[in-house]
């Protein structure tokens, strides 16, 4: 099970493999949420004045940069079937970080870096708690997005940090030459090429969708499941540090309540791009496209004057019927097969 | 198999497909009257308020004057903001604005810097930028619209509270949010003020209900555990004041505990007629907005440039002069009680 090559994740029967390859590449969850994002932005740029003008592309890059980012370590943790919800408070918390140390007079690159490693710190103590005392992750996690929210207001108590070097805050925003792509768009890049290896073209990254299929077999299979545990949840706390990091460059400004409620936007977006929830099937092109059609729904919603509620309510029935139509697909095609041919083994239904 | 699949993609594009039809027809009512103001440049009286966050009846009473100034002078009103009083989502919506070229931006900062930037692009983009009820750095907006002096506010609510707990016991703050730039000036002059002038009065403790009405209702019953000797509480926040009201109102504390703070009438009536709340102090931030849209109005006309000494003509409040660092005074404030809370409806 492990060691088969193709790209997507299907569940294995005789009718996957005999659809012809570019079948099996362009007719997935992953191009029709990709296809969504086109036909969207398409219609957004006809029909929202201003949607079309290239700063849209500026502004829009720069809000979902570290939903962007966070996404990354999320996938990988959502397809072991694990989750992270403190994600947001690691942000919160390198952010405040940043700051006091600032503070205190230390440099800002030694402060970033030192923030990022409590970061790392703060998954490893998410991962030890799941995979060595073998908690769930989800109970775990809803404790941690207190404790290190608690942390971070505490911290820094009622103020806010706002003297930061301008080389560093005009670099968050900075644009490459006399485009609009922002330079902060490079440091995803680098680590998007790392994770999609990560995950796509190496062992490890088929162990990881072993795990989400069944943590037993993948165990007797010769996944090491603890330890492939433990190295996501730490990835998932650097990346968030490194998020919160530039997004106190960003807005200038470290705060306790830096990006609160942000993992609920990371896992919006992460199920929408056809990650599933139980584990064991995803892929990354779609969670970036998830993330770029949530962020262009909400930019041209916003351009076209609709209230911040209904943007809320339609990203949320977007979501909702994404993971409906997966489920409900699912028991169609169940139900059809039922009479006459044998009942395939259910792996992975839904997602 | 790819035939569900693509019936999925298919089901899922036309619901998006449909969302985007339906905000497209919203599109062309919401900006109809901004595209004749924008054509003429220094004409372009397309003035948007940004609040803090929506749903709140303190902007939602502000916005309302705005409205009707902005209808008086024939511009385009309109009003966004975010459902959480967050700075990042303020960035969003400025930039917003920004795309859509309106002629002014009058925002209440959710943070003093987090804003800045983003409103700077705004204004090298040519929008004006007016702050009302919480200001940012004064490097990043034309005119801050200042409801009351810091002072004025801090001393009239430690006065009401000292009258009203006879000038001395323990007292508490319920403020909203720990990094409200407002109020975490007022409690610095309200800790002064007390020290200086009723040393009797101790302040035993400041707690954030975080303008959240679930939040000051808690926080209030946990000061009342935590310090059963409290005489008073200063709510220097209209949803804080409610909340604390509602608590008291139903509870055993009720007449023994004095509250007073900064509260809207309507939401207040109810607690000074039943006796909880013997007198609270507001300004009216009706005209609050009714100001800052004028003052917006006058920014984009060319009238007035923030600059110190700059007068303007603020429909029936009469003129104003901008004070230095581009501040705008609104008044004194006004304290309200059992006798006065009837003529006022907001």
């Amino acid at each position: 099970m492990t060691a088969t090559t193709t790209t997507v994740a299907a569940t294995r029967t005789y009718r996957d493999y005999d659809r012809p390859l570019w079948q099996r590449l362009f007719l997935t969850r992953e191009m029709a949420i990709i296809g969504l994002l086109v036909i969207v932005s398409v219609i957004a740029a006809l029909s929202v004045r201003g949607f079309s003008q290239p700063i849209t592309l500026t502004f829009l890059l720069l809000d979902v940069m570290p939903i962007l980012l966070i996404a990354l370590p999320m996938t990988l943790i959502i397809i072991t079937g694990e989750i992270d919800l403190s994600v947001a408070s690691i942000v919160g918390l390198a952010s405040v970080l940043t700051g006091v140390l600032i503070q205190a007079g230390v440099p800002f690159e030694v402060a970033a870096l030192l923030a990022i490693v409590a970061g790392a710190i703060g998954g490893a103590i998410n991962g030890f708690l799941v995979t060595v005392v073998g908690l769930p992750s989800l109970a775990v996690t809803i404790g941690t997005l207190a404790l290190y929210r608690g942390l971070a207001i505490g911290l820094l108590g009622t103020t806010a940090v706002t003297d930061f070097p301008d080389f560093w805050t005009d670099l968050a925003k900075a644009r490459m030459g006399n485009t609009n792509i922002p330079l902060v768009l490079f440091l995803f890049l680098a680590l998007l090429v790392v994770f999609v290896v990560l995950l796509h073209f190496t062992p490890f990254g088929r162990g990881i969708y072993a795990i989400g299929r069944s943590s037993e077999a993948a165990r007797f299979s010769g996944v090491r499941v603890e330890r492939t545990k433990l190295i996501l949840f730490v990835l998932a706390g650097t990346v968030s540090a490194l998020a919160g990091v530039y997004y106190t460059l960003r807005y200038g400004s470290a705060r306790g309540d830096n990006a609160t409620g942000l993992e609920l936007q990371v896992i919006a977006a992460v199920l929408l791009g056809g990650v599933s929830i139980f584990g064991g099937r995803g892929a990354i092109h779609g969670v970036i496209a998830g993330v770029l059609l949530i962020g262009v729904l909400a930019s041209a919603l916003r351009l076209a004057n609709v209230t911040s509620d209904v943007i809320n309510i339609i990203t949320g029935v977007l979501l909702v019927l994404s993971v409906v139509s997966s489920s409900f697909l699912a028991w169609l095609r169940k139900r059809r097969r039922a009479p006459g041919g044998t009942p395939r083994v259910e792996a992975s239904t839904a997602g | 198999m790819f035939r569900n699949k693509r019936r999925a993609g298919a089901l899922t594009a036309l619901a998006a497909a449909a969302a985007l039809v339906l905000s497209g027809c919203a599109v062309d009512s919401g900006t109809g009257g901004g595209d004749g103001g924008s054509e003429g440049g220094s004409d372009n009286l397309s003035i948007t308020f940004l609040p803090k966050n929506l749903g709140n009846p303190y902007f939602d009473t502000s916005s309302g004057g705005a409205e009707e100034a902005i209808g008086e002078f024939d511009g385009t009103f309109a009003e966004v903001g975010p459902a959480e009083a967050t700075p990042d989502s303020q960035v969003s919506y400025i930039n917003t604005l920004t795309q859509q070229g309106v002629g002014a931006i009058a925002v209440s900062a959710n943070d003093p810097e987090a804003i800045c930037d983003a409103l700077n692009e705004a204004r090298d983009a040519g929008v004006k930028v007016v702050t009302f009820d919480s200001d940012t750095n004064p490097e990043c907006r034309d005119v801050f619209i200042n409801q009351a002096t810091a002072e004025g506010i801090a001393k009239v609510q430690v006065d009401l509270i000292a009258e009203q707990i006879g000038g001395a016991g323990e007292i508490a703050i319920l403020s909203a949010s720990a990094n409200a730039t407002n109020q975490n000036a007022w409690i610095e002059m309200m800790e002064e003020y007390l020290a200086s002038d009723f040393p009797d009065i101790t302040l035993v403790e400041t707690v954030y209900g975080d303008d959240d009405d679930q939040t000051s209702f808690d926080k209030t019953a946990a000061l009342l555990q935590t310090h059963p000797n409290l005489k008073g509480i200063i709510s220097p926040t209209t949803v804080g004041i409610a909340a604390a009201a509602r608590y008291l109102s139903t509870s055993e504390y009720k007449g023994t505990v004095a509250l007073t703070g900064l509260g809207t009438p309507n939401q207040m009536r109810e607690y000074v007629e039943d006796g909880t709340v013997t007198s609270f102090a507001l300004w009216n931030p009706a005209d609050l907005g009714y100001l800052a849209a004028f003052a917006s109005k006058a920014l984009i006309e060319g009238d007035i440039t923030g600059a110190e000494g700059d007068t303007f003509d603020a429909g029936k409040l009469g003129e104003y002069t901008v004070e230095a660092d581009g501040v705008v005074l609104l008044g004194d404030p006004f304290v309200f009680d059992a006798e006065n809370i009837g003529d006022f409806d907001f």
